[in-house]
C-alpha cells in the first residue's frame, strides 16, 4: 500500500526539475507562446553574446565554482588529517551541526559587515595598525574578481563538507588504518593523507559536486559578497528576469542555459583536477615518503578551522553590533551608544515575511517528512533493498536552482498558474526533501527490527505498531529532520523570490531586498532574526526529547 | 488457561538453495520442547519462520499447524505466537503499565485490574509507574514474561532467553518462565544452545547440525 510513497517521491523529485530543465530551455531558442512568438530563432544567444561584460561574469562564476570545493575540501582534508582524536576534534565535532544552519544570506551579511573598510575588522585595528582615520577607499566587499564571495563560500561549504566527511569516516574505520601506517613508519598527518583520503574521497564526492554546482550558481550570496560591475552570470540572470521588459525573458533563458553549461564545466574541470589528484597520489604513494610535508599539512591543517570559526564568529559579532548600534564613528571598535530602535523599526515590517517564512517553512518541512516516513515504511514493511533511484534524490542539488525554478516558471506560464504561496511551498519542498531523507534514512533503517517484531507477536497490527511503538522511538530523528528542513526553507531565497513572483515575502527574501540601500543596522536585524529561527529550531529538536523522555532512562542509551 | 498444539509439519528452511534446516515436531499443551544447535545452524531462521518475520531471501516449506489449524500464511500479528527474545525487549518509552497494556487484547474489560494481578503474581506489585529503564535484569525479564502472557496467545517461542542473565538469576528466572508457561499450558518451543536449558526444559530434545 505504501509502494507508491517512493515512486512519487522520486517522481516528485525528478520531474520537476528534469522537465523544468528542458522547458527554460524553450524560450532560449525564441519559442514562447505566452509572449507572442511560437517561431524558434538564435536571436536570445546573438542578444546574449552581445551583453558587455559576459565573458568576466562567466568565468568569475566558474572560478568560485572550481575554486570553493578544491579550497573547503583542501582545509576540511588536512584538518581531518592532523586533528582527528584531538581535544580540538571534539569541540569542532560539537559546533559543526549549528554552523551549518547559519543561513547563507546571514552569513554573507556577517561577513561583508566584518571585513568592510568600515567593517568591524577595521574599525578594531584603526587607527592603532592601520593608520587610518577614515575608511579606507578599497573595494572589498564586491571586489571585481569576486574574492570576497569565494572567501563568504569557503566559510559557508567546510562545515558541509566537513559534516559530510565525519559521518561517512566511521565505515573506513580510520583509526587502525592511520596505526598501520604509523607503524610502518608514517608519520600521523601523512598516514591519514597517504591512507585514508583515497578511500574517503568517493564517499563525498557527491557533496562535493552539489558544491561546485551551488558555488558556481549562487545568487543570495553572490547579490551580497560578489561583484557588481559585472555580477555574476547568476545574478545577471535574474535581473533580466526581474526586468519589466518581458522580452528579456529570452535573454534570462539564454542565460540561464548558459549557467547550466557553465557549471557542467566546473564539474568537468573538476574532474580533470580529480584524475590529476589521482596521479599525483599514486606517485606520491609509490615513494614511500614518510614524513616530508608533515609540518605544513599539520600547520594548515590545525589552524584551519579555528580560522573558519572565528570568521564565523567575527561574522555574529558583526551582526549583533550593528543591530544595537547607535552612533558609531569611524575609527571607533564599537559605538557610542547602544539602541534598540532599529528593532522597533523594523518590528512592523518583519510580521507578515515571518509569518510566510514559518507557514512555508513548517509545510514544506512536514510534507517533506510524510514522504520520507512514507517511503522508508514502505522499504522496510517490502523488506526491498535500497532502492538504487535513491541517487535521484540529489537531482535538486545537482542541477543550479536558477535553471529549473525558470523551467518550472515558464511551465505555469504555459499553463496559465498564477504564482501563489503553494507555488512557493512546493518550490521549497523540492530542497528540503533530499535533506530531510538524508537526515531521517539511517536512523530508520538502523531501528533494531526486533521492537516492531515483538509489537507483532504481541497482537499489534502494523499500523498500531507504526504510530504506538516506531515513531516515539523515531521521535528524537524526526524532530532533528524537522530542524534541518525547516532551516534549509528558511534559508532559500531563490524558489521564494521566482515561484512566487516577489509577491510571496519571507524573512529571507526581505532580507536580501534590503541589500540595495539599506543601512547595516536595518540588514543586521533581519539577518539576526533569519539566523535566530533555525537556531531555535535546533534547539526544540534538542530539547524536546530530553523533556518528554525524562523519566525513561532506556530512550538515551545508544540502541 | 491454553491447551492448544503447536506443529511442525516437514518444515524446511534455506538459503540460496542452501538447505539450513528441516524439523518435524509436535508440542502438546504446557509442554517445552527444545532444539539445540550451534550458532549457524538457523535456529534464529526456524524461529522467525513460525513468528512470521523471516526474510524474502530465505525460501521455505512445509506448515505450521496451531491446533490443526494452519498459520504459515497470515501476519505476525494475526498468528497468536508469542515470543521471547535474549533481551527483555521492554519498550523504552512506555512504563511497566503502558508496556503490559500495549499487550492487552480489546477483549479484556478491566485492563488495570489485569495488570495489578500479573504484576502481584509476578512479584512485583508497585512496579506500575515505574520506568523499564531503572529495573534489574531479572525483573525486566519477568515483566517480558508478563507482557507475552497478557497477550494470550496460544504458542510460545523462547529465543535463548536466558543466556544474557548472570547464572545466579538464571535458574530464578528459568523457573519462573518455565513455570508461568507450563501453569498457562502454553506449547512451546525453546532454542539454545546451553544443555542446563535442556534439562531444566525437561521436554522433547531435537538436535539440529
Amino acid at each position: 500500500m505504501l509502494r507508491w510513497a517512493s515512486y512519487s517521491l522520486i517522481l516528485l523529485l525528478a520531474a520537476p526539475i528534469l522537465l523544468g530543465t528542458f522547458i527554460a530551455s524553450l524560450p532560449a531558442f525564441g519559442y514562447f507562446p505566452p509572449l507572442g512568438s511560437t517561431e524558434f530563432s538564435l536571436d536570445p544567444w546573438r542578444d546574449l553574446f552581445e551583453v558587455p561584460g559576459l565573458t568576466r561574469s562567466v568565468l568569475i562564476s566558474l572560478i568560485s565554482g572550481v575554486l570553493t570545493p578544491l579550497i573547503a575540501l583542501t582545509l576540511v582534508f588536512l584538518y581531518l588529517a592532523s586533528a582527528t582524536g584531538s581535544k580540538l576534534d571534539l569541540w569542532i565535532r560539537r559546533l559543526v551541526s549549528p554552523l551549518l544552519a547559519f543561513p547563507h544570506a546571514a552569513a554573507a551579511f556577517g561577513l561583508a559587515f566584518l571585513i568592510a573598510p568600515s567593517g568591524l575588522l577595521s574599525r578594531i585595528l584603526s587607527p592603532g595598525l592601520t593608520g587610518w582615520e577614515r575608511p579606507p577607499d578599497l573595494l572589498i566587499v564586491n571586489d571585481t574578481w569576486g574574492f570576497s564571495l569565494l572567501f563568504g563560500l569557503i566559510v559557508k561549504e567546510v562545515p558541509f563538507l566537513l559534516l559530510m566527511s565525519l559521518s561517512a569516516l566511521p565505515q573506513l574505520k580510520p583509526r587502525q588504518r592511520v596505526e598501520v601506517a604509523r607503524t610502518l613508519g608514517y608519520r600521523p598527518t601523512i598516514a591519514w593523507l597517504k591512507v585514508i583520503a583515497p578511500s574517503l574521497y568517493p564517499l563525498v564526492r557527491l557533496p562535493v559536486i552539489a558544491v561546485i554546482v551551488f558555488a558556481s550558481a549562487t545568487v543570495d550570496v553572490a547579490l551580497i559578497l560578489g561583484p557588481t560591475l559585472p555580477p555574476t552570470l547568476s545574478v545577471r540572470i535574474l535581473t533580466w528576469f526581474n526586468d519589466p521588459d518581458l522580452n528579456l525573458r529570452f535573454l534570462a533563458a539564454a542565460g540561464a542555459l548558459l549557467q547550466l553549461g557553465t557549471s557542467m564545466l566546473a564539474i568537468a574541470i573538476w574532474l580533470a583536477l580529480e584524475k590529476l589528484c589521482a596521479a599525483l597520489w599514486r606517485f606520491w604513494l609509490a615513494t614511500g615518503n614518510r614524513d616530508s610535508g608533515e609540518r605544513l599539512a599539520f600547520t594548515v591543517g590545525r589552524s584551519a578551522m579555528p580560522i573558519v570559526l572565528m570568521v564565523v564568529a567575527g561574522s555574529l559579532l558583526a551582526l549583533l553590533t550593528n543591530a544595537f548600534a547607535g552612533p558609531w564613528r569611524f575609527p571607533s571598535a564599537l559605538p557610542s551608544a547602544w539602541t534598540i530602535q532599529h528593532w522597533l523599526n523594523s518590528m512592523q515590517d518583519l510580521s507578515t515575511p515571518l509569518f510566510n517564512t514559518l507557514v512555508i517553512s513548517v509545510l514544506a518541512t512536514l510534507l517533506a517528512l510524510l514522504l520520507v516516513i512514507a517511503t522508508l515504511e514502505s522499504e522496510r514493511q517490502s523488506g526491498n533493498q535500497k532502492s538504487t533511484a535513491m541517487w535521484l534524490l540529489y537531482l535538486p542539488l545537482l542541477v543550479p536552482q536558477l535553471v529549473f525554478l525558470f523551467g518550472i516558471i515558464v511551465m505555469t506560464e504555459f499553463v496559465g498558474w498564477q504564482a501563489n504561496l503553494s507555488l512557493v511551498i512546493f518550490g521549497h519542498l523540492l530542497f528540503v526533501l533530499p535533506y530531510v531523507f538524508l537526515s531521517l534514512s539511517e536512523a530508520y533503517r538502523q531501528l533494531d527490527p526486533r521492537w516492531s517484531q515483538v509489537a507483532s507477536t504481541l497482537g499489534a497490527s502494523q499500523l498500531r505498531t507504526f504510530w504506538r511503538i516506531r515513531i516515539p522511538l523515531l521521535l528524537a530523528p524526526c524532530l532533528t529532520a524537522v530542524a534541518i528542513g525547516m532551516a534549509i526553507s528558511i534559508s532559500l531565497f531563490l524558489p521564494t523570490q521566482l515561484l512566487g513572483a516577489g509577491r510571496v515575502t519571507t524573512i529571507t527574501s526581505e532580507a536580501i531586498a534590503l541589500t540595495s540601500g539599506a543601512s547595516r543596522n536595518l540588514i543586521s536585524v533581519w539577518a539576526i532574526v533569519q539566523l535566530s529561527l533555525p537556531m531555535l529550531g535546533f534547539m526544540a529538536a534538542l530539547f524536546i526529547p530530553k523533556f518528554v523522555w525524562h523519566n525513561r532512562s532506556g530512550m538515551f542509551e545508544t540502541r | 488457561m491454553s491447551n492448544s498444539v503447536l506443529e511442525l509439519n516437514e518444515v524446511s528452511i534455506s538459503l540460496d538453495g542452501k538447505q539450513l534446516l528441516e524439523i518435524d515436531c509436535r508440542v502438546g499443551p504446557g509442554e517445552i520442547v527444545t532444539i539445540m544447535g550451534p550458532s549457524g545452524s538457523g535456529k534464529s531462521s526456524l524461529l522467525a519462520y513460525i513468528a512470521g518475520f523471516l526474510p524474502k531471501v530465505f525460501s521455505s516449506s512445509g506448515v505450521v499447524l496451531v491446533d490443526g489449524n494452519d498459520i504459515s500464511s497470515l501476519a505476525a500479528e494475526r498468528r497468536r505466537i508469542g515470543l521471547l527474545f535474549q533481551d527483555p525487549l521492554l519498550f523504552p518509552h512506555l512504563s511497566v503499565a503502558g508496556n503490559l497494556r500495549f499487550a492487552l487484547t480489546g477483549k479484556n474489560l478491566n485492563k488495570d485490574q489485569a495488570i495489578q494481578q500479573g504484576l502481584e503474581e509476578i512479584g512485583l506489585a508497585g512496579f506500575k509507574d515505574r520506568d523499564p529503564g531503572t529495573l534489574s535484569g531479572g525483573q525486566a525479564s519477568r515483566v517480558a514474561l508478563l507482557r507475552l502472557l497478557l497477550s494470550e496467545p496460544n504458542a510460545v517461542l523462547l529465543d535463548e532467553p536466558f543466556s544474557k542473565l548472570d547464572t545466579a538469576l538464571r535458574e530464578e528466572v528459568r523457573e519462573i518462565v518455565f513455570g508461568k508457561l507450563r501453569a498457562a499450558g502454553l506449547p512451546t518451543l525453546l532454542v539454545t544452545h546451553d544443555q542446563a536449558d535442556a534439562d531444566s526444559a525437561g521436554g522433547t530434545v531435537h538436535s539440529l547440525s
